[in-house]
């Protein structure tokens, strides 16, 4: 943190501002902390200094930290999946085995019930989805300042820009999604065909006899059926990152809190330790949330007879 | 909130993760649950099995026991019959040979009898020739009186 010239808001613009790694283009103005101007002679790729850098870097830039937690943490899911999966034996299971097979068991179970079609990868793609998202939810319940501050004294740098949890950036949860999207669409035309798929957007939701009716249904069918494919992993990313977004919000918005005195630090702290406590459920909801839709689509995608009637 | 390549990133490790957890993860878990599932199912069926021979059994035993006692009764009922009937049979034999043993000494106190009153028969002319020389206090002619004698013997 920049000790004296610290504001609250700037404060929660730091803490909101990803690690971005990106390419600034040709001619742009970089200000720096002393208030000096650097003009680019030519495309760069560098760290964000700021966030409106971040944002000016445009879709070429990565962010780092992102990436990094959220491969960090899958690494983590796979490694002790895979460990343990390698190891596991049928007789009485210990520790470790002990909860992965119950994870594996539950998913079995939400899987089970939503869908019944044949497809091998749907359990391992919910299982990876729960476990995933639930880990790096779960970077939210460490105290905001922590992660960040410790990347601020590693890399020298107080202006260090470091977001720990993974899922407060919409794209990492419109990447999943998106993800599930293109998933669905490959399983509706893998099932149905090509021409099947074509036929759920434009024979669905209306439908006549007569084909010269059908003629004026399909344009309307159409933008309806689009609108309702679109929105789905626009309203399953989104919906993750809103709930952990805000959440993340609420953290930061406590912990300003903790500079304003020895009263309102410790109530600070009693908040803190309530918004935690609560948020374990939002943690844990929006990760099964996420799985359930995702075996629900996935369903959907492998749902042939409903779309028999159309023919 | 800007939307970047991070976008794109994610999907790439989104996938790998899941292909991951297809290949080294879910099969081998689920294979070893399925199979500790098939073998505790395994397990109580035994169970029930041993529980239903084990009734089988006893069921078996029991009729054995049955078997066993019916027998037993039959046999010591055939060894109370033949026991009885040896019994009978000495008793049958007791008896014969007491009659034999009666019946000979009887033959013998006869032939006794008959020997007595033979030597009696033999020794009565004396005795009746004495007696009657003791009468007459004279002596009889025994050749003349002979044949009375005899006669008088005979009668005896």
């Amino acid at each position: 943190m920049a000790g004296e010239t610290l504001t609250a808001t700037s404060y929660i613009q730091h803490h909101l501002t990803n690690l971005t790694y990106g390419k600034l283009p040709e001619g742009y103005e970089r200000h720096n902390a002393d208030g000096s101007v650097d003009v680019l002679s030519q495309d760069t790729w560098t760290l964000a200094h700021t966030s409106q850098e971040a944002s000016d870097m445009g879709f070429m830039a990565i962010h780092l930290d992102s990436m990094f937690w959220s491969i960090f943490l899958g690494a983590v899911f796979v490694l002790v999946f895979a460990r343990v999966a390698k190891r596991i034996h049928t007789g009485v299971p210990r520790g470790m085995q002990n909860f992965v097979e119950m994870a594996v068991d539950f998913i079995d179970k939400q899987v089970k019930d939503s869908f019944h079609h044949k497809n091998a990868m749907i359990a391992p793609m919910a299982l990876t989805i729960f476990v995933w998202i639930l880990l790096m939810n779960t970077m939210d319940l460490v105290p905001v300042d922590w992660l960040p501050h410790l990347a601020t004294i590693i890399s020298g740098d107080p202006h260090f820009f470091f977001k720990v949890v993974p899922t407060t950036d919409p794209n990492v949860t419109l990447g999943m999604a998106f993800t599930v999207f293109g998933l669905m669409i490959y399983f509706t035309i893998a099932k149905k065909g090509f021409m099947g798929f074509v036929k759920e957007l434009t024979l669905h939701p209306f439908h006549a006899e007569k084909w010269y009716i059908n003629l004026i249904l399909i344009p309307i069918n159409f933008a309806l059926e689009t609108i309702s494919w679109i929105s789905k992993p626009i309203s399953l990313g989104l919906r993750l990152f809103g709930n952990l977004y805000a959440g993340e919000m609420i953290f930061i918005l406590i912990a300003t809190m903790f500079s304003a005195g020895l009263v309102l630090g410790l109530f600070a702290g009693v908040l803190q330790w309530a918004w935690a406590v609560f948020h374990i459920l939002v943690i844990v909801l929006q990760a099964f949330v996420f799985m359930v839709l995702t075996i629900v689509y996935m369903a959907m995608a492998h749902q042939v007879e409903e779309e028999d009637q159309f023919h | 909130m800007n939307i970047n390549l991070t976008l794109i990133g994610q999907s790439i490790a989104f996938l790998f993760f899941i292909w991951f957890s297809y290949a080294f993860v879910w099969k081998a878990i689920r294979a070893a649950m399925d199979e500790r599932e098939k073998q505790i199912a395994d397990g109580l069926e035994a169970a029930d099995r041993a529980g239903r021979d084990l009734e089988l059994a006893q069921e078996k035993a029991s009729k054995h026991l049955k078997e066993a006692k019916t027998e037993a009764a039959g046999i010591i009922e055939s060894a109370n019959k033949r026991a009885n009937q040896i019994v009978d049979e000495a008793k049958e034999q007791a008896r014969t040979e007491a009659d034999r043993i009666k019946t000979a000494a009887q033959a013998e106190v006869e032939q006794e009898v008959n020997r007595a009153k033979e030597q009696l028969r033999s020794q009565v002319a004396t005795l009746a020739l004495a007696g009657a020389e003791k009468v007459l206090e004279a002596s009889v002619d025994e050749a003349k009186h002979k044949d009375m004698l005899d006669k008088l013997a005979a009668q005896l």
